[in-house]
């Protein structure tokens, strides 16, 4: 594999880092300040972004920074499933600062000084995790994340959000401490390092039994990854800010954990130990039990956002199922999904927000007829259904097609049944929605009511967004490409 | 003059002493400069010594130009160069930051207060610093006499705490001395290169083995290794916030350091590791300390208290990770000495700055506090995060070193209190972020200013929030340097031939 050293990576995570004084500075000025947050979200695309053709050529970027503990640097390489991720985060930025603008100003949300610079941290440690060299590294900034978007999570500083708050910590800087911080220390003291390296580090090192218990203690100690029975943070996150919902708890902090799964997996266990140990179809079953169990939940929330936040829980878990598989074309799929559900699910969020902001509207029961004031908003709602469900034309229909050909491939039908069973519960609980805003009468009281839409700083994104999940069932270049070349490396192929 | 260091850095802050205490009387607007001097030139020569001994290896200092054994021998080695350094720092950044409520005090004490804080530190300069058994003796009393005199100047129930501390301190140094003694009746020597020769030929001995435990059970004392902490708690908790700043960042942590010190130089590791139960009982108190200051931690209801039980846990921390008796285990003890002294003072200095604006500091008391105290907060929660062990902060580098020490040695105990006490942690800290973070309560409305917004900015004085930030950044600081520290200067003045 051939390198080279560049100072870009470190620069792409420092900078929403170093914006943040300036946020502080000008927090008398909102304009001045919205404008630096759209500068940096721009430079740090324009920095994933220009680390893109290096890598679409088969070269891996480097950049060690300080060397912390013997053997174990502070240090970030950039490839090809970094970089998906990356690109992901970076672009999601700059549509939820647009839209952040619309609801937070909308709503006249208090101290958004503060809530703009957490969502820097928050992007800061998000880039820092994708091109994590290490498990330190990683390990660095998924506290880093954990700890700058708790203070997203508590916006409101009320009652509710103090108890949801603890929920969110105990669960994921809890199990970090408690099962992720012992399970790197063992890895390092098996392995004698923490690099990630294409075929793993840890094969020959242990014992079947250890082996599958670190393997559970990095799928559970990974919380944000929300594998049930460590998921119930995510709908107590609920009571954040939309947009922070919508940017962190549907692509960057969960997409963080699973993306953490996929790195270890395949990093640190390496594709052909997990077969070889048959230790797969553990990981399989687990990430089965979540798809449905928390697509069964979702069917019965009446708030949209928690119900959006159990097809999150379950979603995650397909990334899971497709690196259970331990094949190209399941690997394949899963790297996809992260896109695909990262846009649909993104749209989403944005409406449920949009639909808060115009009406107040927060529980599903208060929703029919509502495509008639808002038609736009549950068109991209339509669209993002779409999408999660894994129907054509929008995107996530392939990562889901990769999925269930990976399964195929495997020769692993249970989970081509949990997939397909998992789809259906998806329509099943969102087609409804739609359904009943377009077709059914408004409640007493609201029929005849004009055109409502949300502000066009909320309008916009979602319509962006919305458009993007369609056009990648179209062309889905550059992460096709990426996820192809990161299935190359992983399974040795 | 550069030979003369290690005299130096004891010798400046004695004679500082003594001219503090005259002018106490004459003109008290002295007190402060003299101190601070004395211990700029204590800093100094700490870190030219460090670099000295960084180029050149050890150094060895007669006092007096007396040889060893018949004079006192002071050696510097990277570790105690290191040491000398932190405690000179700490000392120094805490003077500063005392300086305001230290002039709050009723004027006739304001000269004994200052001379009695250099006085301290000379004491544990001495201790870190000396080669001689006896000598140290003689400067740990010097600490402990001035520390019993500080702490009792607290508020009203400094003077039963101070008392406390005399009885169990008091014990605790005759445990040593009686060690010592012991020592002096086999080997007839009190230098501790010269014991560690003489040594060797007596190790089976009853008496050697008598001499080790009472000087260890002696320093746990000192060190409030649990279950003989009782001492710690209230004299940090009562005593005033300047001298809390003093003492609970250095005292236990010196008292660690003469501990392992002692362990590799005078008894060495062939001797101090060799017998496998007593090393496995002392883990095990260990991992009770850590246990029990975590749970003790929990129960208290001030925040000053919660932090003096957070320093009991550290305490098996470190005591911990020096009797596992590797190579790897030293250094994450060593390493997180220092990293324990910069965020026990980071805490110390924030909880004196709410109690500089607000007197109490029962937990409720600090309402609202992140936007009443922005500065002190936004330190307060680097220096919470270090102690429970969040990268890229210091105290999560220390820990990685004495977990992964504990995983080697297959010390299963340890490992699993270490990481239950980083979880204790945690709620203590969020404990505090919350209260000060939501309340007091109010319902959330959109379109209407958060609850907080009421609290009018009230910061603490400048003198005290720029030693508090620079000592957070330290911490993070710290924590980057932290591979530096350990394969750069630990290393060196470990023994070799350690597991």
């Amino acid at each position: 594999m051939e390198t080279l050293t560049s100072l870009r990576p470190l620069l792409a995570v420092l900078v929403s880092l170093a914006v943040v004084p300036l946020l502080v500075w000008c927090r008398r000025h909102p304009n001045l300040r919205e404008a630096c947050t759209f500068l940096a979200a721009a430079a740090k695309l324009a920095l994933v972004a220009s680390l893109l053709p290096d890598v679409l050529a088969g070269r891996e970027v480097l950049c060690p920074v300080v060397s912390v503990l013997p053997g174990v640097p502070i240090a970030f390489r950039v490839d090809a499933l970094g970089l998906v991720f990356a690109l992901v985060a970076s672009s999601l930025w700059i549509v939820t600062s647009a839209y952040s603008i619309g609801y937070m100003r909308g709503l006249d949300e208090h101290a958004q000084t503060r809530y703009y610079c957490f969502f820097a941290l928050a992007l800061s440690a998000t880039i820092g995790v994708a091109f994590a060299a290490n498990l330190l590294t990683l390990y660095l900034f998924y506290e880093m994340l954990s700890l700058a978007t708790y203070p997203l999570v508590t916006h409101h500083q009320d009652r509710e959000a103090r108890s949801s708050g603890r929920k969110y910590l105990l669960y994921i800087v809890g199990s970090s401490i408690g099962l992720l911080l012992p399970a790197v220390l063992i890895t390092y003291y098996l392995a004698g390092t923490t690099d990630f390296a294409a075929a793993g580090i840890l094969a020959g090192k242990a014992p079947y039994w250890l082996m599958l218990v670190l393997m559970l203690m990095y799928l559970f100690g990974l919380a944000k990854a929300g594998v049930m029975p460590m998921h119930s943070w995510l709908p107590a996150a609920m009571v954040a800010p939309t947009p922070v919902s919508a940017l962190l708890h549907a692509v960057a902090v969960v997409k963080v954990g699973v993306f953490c799964i996929l790195r270890v997996m395949t990093g640190v266990f390496g594709v052909g130990l997990l077969r070889d140990m048959d230790l797969g179809v553990v990981l399989g079953y687990i990430a089965s039990v979540t798809v449905l169990g928390a697509s069964l939940v979702a069917l019965s929330q009446d708030e949209l956002k928690r119900r959006l936040a159990f097809s999150t829980i379950s979603q995650l878990s397909y990334i899971i199922l497709g690196l259970a598989l331990l094949v190209p074309l399941g690997l394949l799929g899963g790297v996809l999904h992260i896109v695909m559900h990262a846009l649909g699910k993104i749209t989403l969020f944005f409406c449920a927000g949009a639909i808060f902001v115009a009406t107040g509207k927060k529980y599903i029961s208060q929703m029919p007829g509502l495509g008639r004031r808002m038609p736009v908003t549950l068109t991209a709602f339509l669209v993002g259904s779409l999408s999660v469900i894994g129907l054509p034309p929008a995107g996530g229909f392939l990562s889901k097609w990769y999925l269930l050909l990976g399964t195929l491939d495997a020769h692993r039908l249970v989970f081509m049944v949990v997939l397909l069973v998992s789809s259906l519960l998806n329509a099943a609980y969102f087609l409804p929605i739609v359904y009943r805003g377009f077709f059914a009468p408004p409640p007493e009281g609201e029929a005849g009511q004009g055109l409502a839409e949300a502000p066009g700083w909320c309008l916009v994104p979602l319509v962006l967004t919305a458009a993007g999940s369609l056009a990648l069932f179209f062309y889905s270049e550059p992460f096709l490409g990426l996820a192809r070349l990161a299935v190359a490396r992983l399974t040795g192929g | 003059m550069s030979h003369q260091l290690p005299a130096l850095v004891v010798a400046a802050p004695l004679i500082a002493a003594l001219l503090i205490f005259m002018a106490g009387w004459v003109r008290r607007g002295l007190c402060f400069p003299l101190a601070g001097a004395a211990l700029v030139v204590s800093l100094l020569s700490a870190l030219g010594m460090l670099s000295q001994v960084l180029t050149q290896g050890p150094l060895h200092y007669r006092l007096g130009g007396w040889e060893a054994p018949w004079g006192i021998a002071y050696d510097v080695d990277a570790i105690n160069a290191l040491v000398l350094s932190v405690v000179a720092a700490v000392a120094l950044v805490n003077l500063v930051a005392a300086r305001v409520s230290l002039e709050a005090e009723p004027p006739h004490r304001v000269g004994a207060l200052y001379a009695l804080y250099v006085l301290s530190v000379t004491g544990m300069l001495g201790m870190v610093v000396t080669g001689d058994v006896f000598n140290l003796y003689v400067l740990l009393e010097i600490t402990s006499l001035s520390g019993y005199a500080l702490v009792s100047m607290g508020d009203d129930r400094a003077p039963l705490a101070a008392l406390n501390y005399v009885f169990l301190g008091t014990i605790g140094a005759s445990f040593y001395l009686l060690g010592v003694g012991f020592l002096y009746t086999v080997t007839g020597s009190l230098n501790m290169a010269d014991i560690a020769r003489l040594l060797p030929a007596l190790y089976g001995s009853k008496a050697v083995l008598a001499a080790f435990v009472m000087i260890m059970v002696g320093l746990w004392f000192k060190a409030a290794f649990f279950p003989l902490h009782s001492w710690l708690p209230g004299a940090y908790s009562f005593a005033p916030p300047a001298v809390a700043g003093l003492l609970a960042p250095l005292m236990t942590k010196v008292m660690i350091y003469v501990m392992i010190r002692l362990m590799l130089s005078v008894f060495t590791p062939a001797y101090s590791f060799a017998l496998a139960t007593l090393n496995q009982a002392v883990v095990w108190l260990a991992v009770l300390a850590i246990v029990a200051g975590a749970l003790l931690s929990l129960a208290a209801r001030d925040f000053r208290r919660m932090l003096t039980y957070i320093i009991v846990g550290e305490v098996g921390y470190m005591v911990g990770g020096a009797w596992l008796g590797t190579r790897l285990g030293l250094t994450g003890s060593l390493l997180h000495l220092v990293n324990d002294a910069a965020m026990t003072l980071c805490v110390f200095l924030a909880a004196a700055a709410f109690t500089y604006r607000y007197k109490g500091e029962s937990l409720h008391s600090l309402r609202g506090l992140f936007r009443r105290m922005p500065w002190t907060m936004g330190a307060l929660v680097i220096g919470g995060l270090s102690i429970v062990g969040v990268p890229p902060t210091c105290g999560f580098f220390s820990k990685w070193y004495l977990l992964s020490a504990g995983i080697q040695a297959g010390q299963w105990g340890y490992v699993a209190a270490l990481l239950f006490s980083s979880l204790v942690n945690l709620v203590l800290f969020f404990r505090v972020f919350e209260i000060a973070y939501f309340e007091p309560f109010h319902d959330h409305h959109h379109g209407e200013p958060a609850p907080s917004a009421a609290a009018v900015r009230n910061e603490a004085p400048a003198l005290i929030v720029l030693p508090l930030l620079f000592t957070a950044v330290g911490l993070i600081a710290l924590g980057l340097y932290s591979g530096e520290l350990a394969s750069g200067v630990i290393a060196l003045g470990l023994p070799t031939g350690l597991r």
